[in-house]
């Protein structure tokens, strides 16, 4: 069962075409992960289908319906989760605020906290949620967003570069977070740390030059010729 | 002591004083104090839209006009009574910025100061137009015969005090429920990062919308309501000055928080007061205690307050 998918999904900004004629599906509890060179695509590509930015031709289904002319933030009602390659938290507001702001679209009253306090214990930020989300250090910022995503109990959560600034130790927890997610959620990884997409990824999709070079499981991505001279270097 | 039960002493409180005050002041400041607290209502809508939400207005001046002529013209020519013409003053301010809102918000920053500037400029410019009925500058003077609610004079200067205090406290807490529920909470969050709200499934075009004809009606009920204590209403109420005076009195008292609006407006009444009864260049001495507050207190009274001592104030 597909839960989504783009036909002929296109951007151009100005004469720079970022990403060409892209069809794309995603089946339900599936880890796919999104790679591809710096300037591939990327976020272009997740952010057209979270509905950041409007594509120029094209259209994207989710569970079968066709969103691509609703407006993100209806989007995201539907059960997309979106967290952002650069962090994005409300620096001047309490950690625990900021998460009871991405639970409360659901919940309501007391529910709010049990969420709050369960997705910040998924990402292992329970020090201090009274303290200003400013005040985190960047690889905590980082886990934040992420507890903003799990909050939202997304059926579909698009992390983009979930692992960018975190420590090793950061990361093997991070990878451990994935795994458990698995069958409870669809993920859309964008990632840049290889190790991190072999070990948690179903199957990988290769961007280069805003178009899919490849698609496959992460062995056969990592033995793929094209793969190999686009991206991953030879060796 | 719980957080709320000390937020609600602390507010609670600032009203019941108020409402003692009233016994023991001198009849000058009991006068002064009445205007205050609809001038610091007017301040209380303006914080809601500037202070929570993030969205710097310098039109409020067409939503208080609003209130005070949608009252005003209503009893003078319409033969109104007070009750009828103030709920005609309250749907006026809230149909005036529902469709400023309309407009304005499809800007942002300094567009959006820009845009609400103009507008409140077209609607200080169409009440001298239609001097004929609003009588321009000169304005018109609302008669003690007609200033009478429910068999209550309001010229009387006790019975204007507590219904200055009553629109006050109704705002007042209007305002602090406000921004306690989930509701103004987004404000907040659209205030700090406006993306990410939408980004978390939130309609930020829609929040933004409401905050502001929640604002309106409050600036417009203040305005509505210092037409019909002070019994005049003017073309001078809807000029850029009055859009100034509330950003003023917020930034003072504290942009965002739920007692800085008042704090702000007291004291920037006493100031002029004060320093007019030393010497005629009083705005001297007013500019510059103002200059000093901005660099010693740049969060404004309540807000350094809140920084310093109270972490917990709304």
């Amino acid at each position: 069962m597909t839960l989504l998918s783009t036909r002929g999904l296109s951007k151009s900004f100005g004469g720079l075409h970022a990403v060409t004629n892209v069809d794309f599906d995603l089946p339900k509890g599936e880890i796919r992960a999104l790679i591809g060179p710096n300037g591939a695509g990327k976020t272009t590509l997740v952010g057209m289908i979270c509905g950041r930015i409007a594509p120029t031709s094209g259209t994207v289904s989710f569970d079968g319906v066709d969103i691509t002319a609703l407006p993100a933030h209806k989007r995201i009602m539907l059960g997309m989760a979106y967290t952002f390659q650069i962090t994005s938290v409300f620096p001047r507001l309490p950690v625990a605020e900021n998460v009871a702001l991405a639970a409360r679209r659901r919940l309501h009253g007391q529910e709010v906290e049990a969420a709050v306090s369960e997705a910040l214990d998924r990402v292992g930020l329970t020090e201090a949620p009274d303290e200003e989300a400013g005040n985190l250090s960047y690889g905590h910022q980082r886990l934040l967003e992420i507890a903003m995503g799990l909050a939202q109990r997304p059926r579909l959560l698009i992390l983009d570069e979930p692992t960018q600034g975190l420590s090793e130790g950061e990361i093997d927890g991070f990878k451990a977070l994935i795994r458990d997610l698995a069958g409870e959620t669809t993920i859309l990884l964008i990632e840049h740390n290889m190790k991190v997409v072999m070990e948690t990824a179903d199957r990988v999709t290769v961007l280069n030059f805003g178009e899919v070079l490849a698609e496959g499981t992460p062995q056969e991505i990592h033995e793929n010729d094209a793969v190999q001279a686009a991206y991953l270097g030879t060796g | 002591m719980s957080e709320t039960q000390r937020i609600l002493i602390l507010h609670g409180g600032l009203l019941v004083l108020l409402f003692v005050l009233q016994f023991v002041l001198p009849a000058y400041h009991h006068g002064n104090l009445a205007r205050i607290m609809v001038l610091a209502t007017y301040a209380v809508g303006y914080n809601i839209l500037f202070g929570y939400t993030g969205l710097l207005s310098l039109g409020h001046a067409l939503f208080f006009a609003a209130g005070m002529y949608g009252m005003g013209l209503t009893i003078q020519h319409a033969g109104f009574t007070p009750a009828p013409a103030l709920l005609v003053g309250l749907v006026a301010g809230a149909l005036v910025s529902g469709a400023l809102a309309l407009l304005a918000l499809r800007t942002a920053g300094v567009a959006f100061m820009i845009v609400t500037l103009m507008f409140a400029q077209a609607g200080y410019l169409t009440i001298l137009y239609f001097g004929e009925y609003t009588r321009g500058d000169e304005g018109f003077v609302i008669q003690q015969a007609q200033r009478v609610l429910w068999g209550i004079d309001l010229s009387d200067p006790t019975n204007r005090y507590f219904a200055a205090w009553g629109l006050f406290g109704i705002c007042l807490l209007i305002s602090l429920w406000l921004v306690r529920a989930p509701f103004g909470r987004t404000l907040v969050a659209i205030r700090e990062n406006e993306e990410r709200v939408r980004m978390l499934g939130y309609d930020t075009f829609a929040h933004k919308l409401t905050a502001m004809v929640i604002s309106g009606t409050i600036a417009a009920a203040a305005g509505a309501f210092y037409g019909l204590l002070f019994g005049y209403a003017g073309a001078s109420f809807a000029s850029v000055q009055y859009s100034i005076f509330p950003l003023l009195w917020v930034l003072l008292g504290g942009a965002g928080t739920v007692l800085g609006p008042f704090v702000g407006t007291l004291f920037m009444f006493y100031l002029i007061d004060l320093s007019s009864g030393i010497t005629t260049a009083y705005m001297l001495i007013a500019g510059v205690v103002l200059v000093a507050l901005t660099l010693f207190a740049p969060q404004g009274l309540t807000g350094e307050l809140r920084r310093r001592v109270w972490r917990w104030l709304p």
